[in-house]
């Protein structure tokens, strides 16, 4: 594949189709600036603000958006919140689909048709391989993104977390926990 | 189309098995093969569902046995082949032959940022008001297109509730083969996994899907 790809790269440059350092600034994008570090920070914004947290509920678009991440794969946000007695998983069973202006690229198994075919059938098989056991009576709630809306778990603010502030809080959110394959970590005492 | 894509309930993919921290890319060409599908898109010649089209084409067997960064480039090949930019001879060389279509645009790197910025919003007003509202009990259609459409298989057919009522829509089932926008209204519609798996599924889940309108009737 690695010669494939470069033999497809070098036909499209020699055409001038496309500009082999418009490529490198995208990987560059994605490598130094869009991330899941985008997303812990509206969830700590959300835990932090009651005000964000409701704007994120009703609009997240565009209460994403006033923290400066938008663009591609990430033009229309729903944002989803765990509560007590409700968890709430994301997958795209179609294709990869996943709000990248808050978390980034994908991982491999995001992708992949082990966790596609399941999470629709078995998320509680799903959470399990992610050492996620939830009690029985939590309902869950699976979003297929078979449409150009993008799902971002918000989350419960982890027990022992209180007086934190946000820029401590963002460490606490991990990329699964915005999919819903984990939680949040829990913060450790000194 | 009932293709290879449509994974939702299928078995016997085996373990999840989530790496520990997993790096962004797994080899430089999957680097290269992100930019280029994202640099060819954006010629403007093709759009999204068309590219997810191209991809749950693959054969099947090819399909599962090609990560995803195969699956775009796979698909990326096709696209521009078929929108004749790029000849199957050219493919065999490894280099240009002919002179192919004209771009509408050259991606360059300094408006990378803003492109990427700015995305795609496939959102789109329509005149009329939505048929259904939220609450409203429906069935989803039992069709089995050989054409590109997003309602799984799993979700055909089903009795579900409308839990929001979104913005109208590209309707990727016509866009992706070129017969236009044709927006439509989504909805968001949550089922009692009993509904599409049966008495024995667990009683508190629920799975929701997107769907367009005329994905749906009353029920």
């Amino acid at each position: 594949m690695a010669a494939r790809v470069r033999a497809l790269e070098t036909i499209l440059t020699q055409k001038g189709l496309i500009d082999p350092l418009a490529i490198d600034a995208i990987v560059e994008t994605y490598e130094t600036k869009v991330g899941p570090r985008n997303g812990a920070k509206v969830v700590a914004k959300a835990w932090s603000d009651p005000e964000f947290s409701e704007w994120l509920k009703r609009d997240a678009t565009a209460a994403i958006a006033s923290l400066g991440f938008t663009g591609r794969q990430g033009e229309h946000m729903q944002a989803v919140f765990n509560t007590a007695d409700t968890h709430n998983l994301v997958v795209c069973t179609l294709c990869s689909c996943y709000p990248w202006s808050v978390l980034g690229l994908p991982p491999v198994w995001y992708k992949s048709p082990p966790y596609r075919s399941k999470a629709v059938i078995d998320p509680r098989g799903v959470l399990a391989e992610f050492d996620l056991f939830l009690p029985e009576s939590t309902k869950i709630r699976v979003w297929d993104s078979t449409s150009e809306l993008r799902y971002l778990v918000v989350p419960l603010r982890p027990e022992g977390s209180d007086g934190l502030g946000e820029e401590q809080l963002v460490n606490l959110v991990t990329r699964n926990s915005m999919i819903g394959t984990g939680l949040a970590l829990t913060p450790v005492r000194k | 189309m009932n293709g290879p894509h449509d994974l939702g309930g299928q078995m016997g993919f085996g373990a999840i098995a989530p790496e520990i921290d997993e790096p962004l890319f797994h080899a430089q060409w999957e680097k290269r093969a992100l930019g280029l599908t994202l640099a060819a898109g954006n010629m403007g010649h093709w759009n999204i569902d068309e590219s997810r089209h191209a991809r749950e084409s693959l054969r099947p067997a090819d399909y599962y046995s090609s990560s995803y960064y195969e699956i775009w480039i796979k698909a990326l090949e096709v696209l521009l082949e078929r929108h004749g930019f790029v000849s199957c001879d050219e493919f065999t060389a490894g280099r240009a032959l002919v002179s192919g279509a004209t771009p509408k645009r050259v991606l360059s790197a300094e408006n990378v940022a803003s492109v990427l910025a700015k995305g795609g919003p496939c959102d789109r007003s329509i005149a009329a008001k939505p048929h259904f509202k939220v609450g409203d009990r429906i069935k989803t259609c039992n069709f089995h297109p050989e054409t590109h459409t997003r309602l799984p298989r799993y979700a055909r057919g089903k009795i579900g509730i409308v839990e929001a009522v979104r913005d109208g829509f590209v309707f990727p089932d016509t866009n992706a083969h070129g017969k236009g926008e044709n927006p439509q209204y989504v909805y968001t519609v949550v089922f009692q996994a009993t509904e599409i798996w049966g008495n024995t599924a667990d009683a508190q889940l629920t799975i929701s899907i997107d769907a367009w309108e005329s994905y749906l009737e009353s029920a």
